[in-house]
């Protein structure tokens, strides 16, 4: 094998100097699922939905640099099982009631679920009670959906130079807050156009008067699984961004 | 011909959106129940399940007394135990209350709602008394499948019954698993 090579479940994947694993996986097409990786912004290993094995251990792919004859196992089924229990905890902990949520059909945290086959909850339920923000005129912010995958607050201070959002708290007490003097979105600097506002892979923060412009049926996920939309588009992305 | 398998359904704190959705299956129920024996459902009008039933399905979330009593009567009957659709899997809509305290529910519908004439928060003993949060029904009893959806499509009810009466693990299709 040439310089610069690594396996992803037995094939070979070229890589450059200084990617990551998942860097380099999106380049050659190939789905390591995640929830908080974006190819704009810089990785930070919140979701651990891109656990992968790397010579036998576990790794977030979105952060571990990719290093020349790495064994990478991706696609396998003690790491599905283990995404699915990551997903299922994610469900709990939150209060994701998609009948109600004008995200379903295009949510990531959704569309994951779905293809790692998650027919049910496993845990008990805690249903946190969490805030609700309406105050903005274009954009709502619905903390019950919030997973904590910081793609907001990353997009925010790297991309929009704003700081608009932050995480609060600790464990079970994780909250999203608003950088502004009443900590409400009206008063932030946040704009319908800003990446912020845009990121979200689930429900949490969303366009206001948008949310049915296309009917449940034809949304992204409702008929194509999340591997084969994520690797169309961000290897893109991935390209445009990084060479 | 082999005897047939015995199913039963219910609904607990569920809008019988689930049972509607299963009614699509249209006129395969015809095909169905030369597989199945309707029991305990509000299809048949059957009010108890017989002692020992095939599959049981229940609709719903566990919100109130006699939820929990049908619940275990369900599960004490039936062989295997589904839990159908989003409020069984996960309380869905109803659970909504969980965030407001059982009290201040009930004071916004009977005391201090808008429109309410004659104010009385209703307890008969004919009305089951309401539990202060609305459970999945995993958290009361073993359950053995789950079929999302709210509702699970016509042709998801069709294709996991079917898969169960050929002695398969039922499995659905991408397209035929929804939460919404």
């Amino acid at each position: 094998m040439s310089k610069n090579t690594l396996t992803i479940d037995g094939k070979p994947v070229q890589f450059k100097e200084g990617e990551t694993i998942m860097e380099a996986a999106t380049r050659a097409g190939i789905y390591i699922p995640h929830l908080c990786h974006d190819p704009e912004l810089e990785p930070q290993g919140n979701c651990k939905m891109c656990e992968v094995k790397v010579n036998g251990r576990n790794c977030s792919a979105c952060t571990f640099p990719a290093a020349e004859g790495q064994k990478v196992l991706n696609n396998t089924k003690e790491l599905n099982e283990n995404r699915r229990i990551i997903v299922q905890m994610l469900f709990v902990e939150g209060n994701h009631l998609c009948p109600g949520c004008e995200k379903s059909g295009n949510c990531k945290l959704q569309a994951i679920a779905y293809s790692v086959g998650m027919m049910d909850y496993r845990f008990p339920l805690i249903y946190p009670k969490r805030e609700m923000d309406s105050s903005h005129p274009d954009i709502l912010l619905d903390r019950n959906r919030c997973i904590f995958c910081e793609m907001c607050v990353r997009a925010g201070r790297e991309v929009d130079g704003k700081d608009v959002f932050a995480i609060s708290g600790r464990g079970i007490g994780n909250h999203l807050i608003v950088n502004s003097p009443s900590g409400l979105l009206k008063d932030s600097q946040l704009e319908v156009t800003d990446k912020a506002a845009n990121v979200c892979p689930v429900g949490a923060i969303i366009i206001k008067r948008h949310g049915f412009e296309i009917p449940i049926g034809q949304r992204i996920y409702d008929n194509k699984q999340i591997g084969e939309v994520s690797v169309a588009t961000e290897k893109v992305l991935e390209e445009k961004i990084h060479g | 011909m082999a005897e047939k398998l015995k199913i039963a359904t219910t609904s607990l704190g569920g809008c019988f959106g689930c049972h509607m959705s299963f009614l699509d299956i249209d006129e395969r129920i015809v095909d169905l129940v030369d597989i199945f024996q309707f029991d305990r459902s509000p299809l048949t009008d059957i009010k108890h399940c017989s002692e020992y039933v095939d599959v049981g399905l229940i609709e719903g979330g566990v919100c109130n007394s006699e939820n929990v009593h049908t619940l275990r009567e369900f599960r004490k009957s039936c062989k295997v135990l589904v839990a159908v659709g989003a409020c069984a899997i996960n309380g869905g809509l109803p659970a909504m209350r969980n965030f407001v305290p059982l009290e201040e529910c009930l004071a916004e519908s009977y005391l201090t709602g808008e429109g309410i004439v004659n104010p009385q928060i209703p307890s008969d003993v004919e009305l089951p008394l309401l539990l202060d949060k609305v459970h999945p029904i995993h958290e009361l009893v073993k359950v053995d499948y789950f079929l999302p959806g709210c509702p699970p499509s016509g042709n998801a009810f069709w294709r996991f019954l079917t898969d169960l009466a050929a002695g398969q693990t039922p499995t659905l299709p991408y397209g035929l698993v929804h939460y919404d």
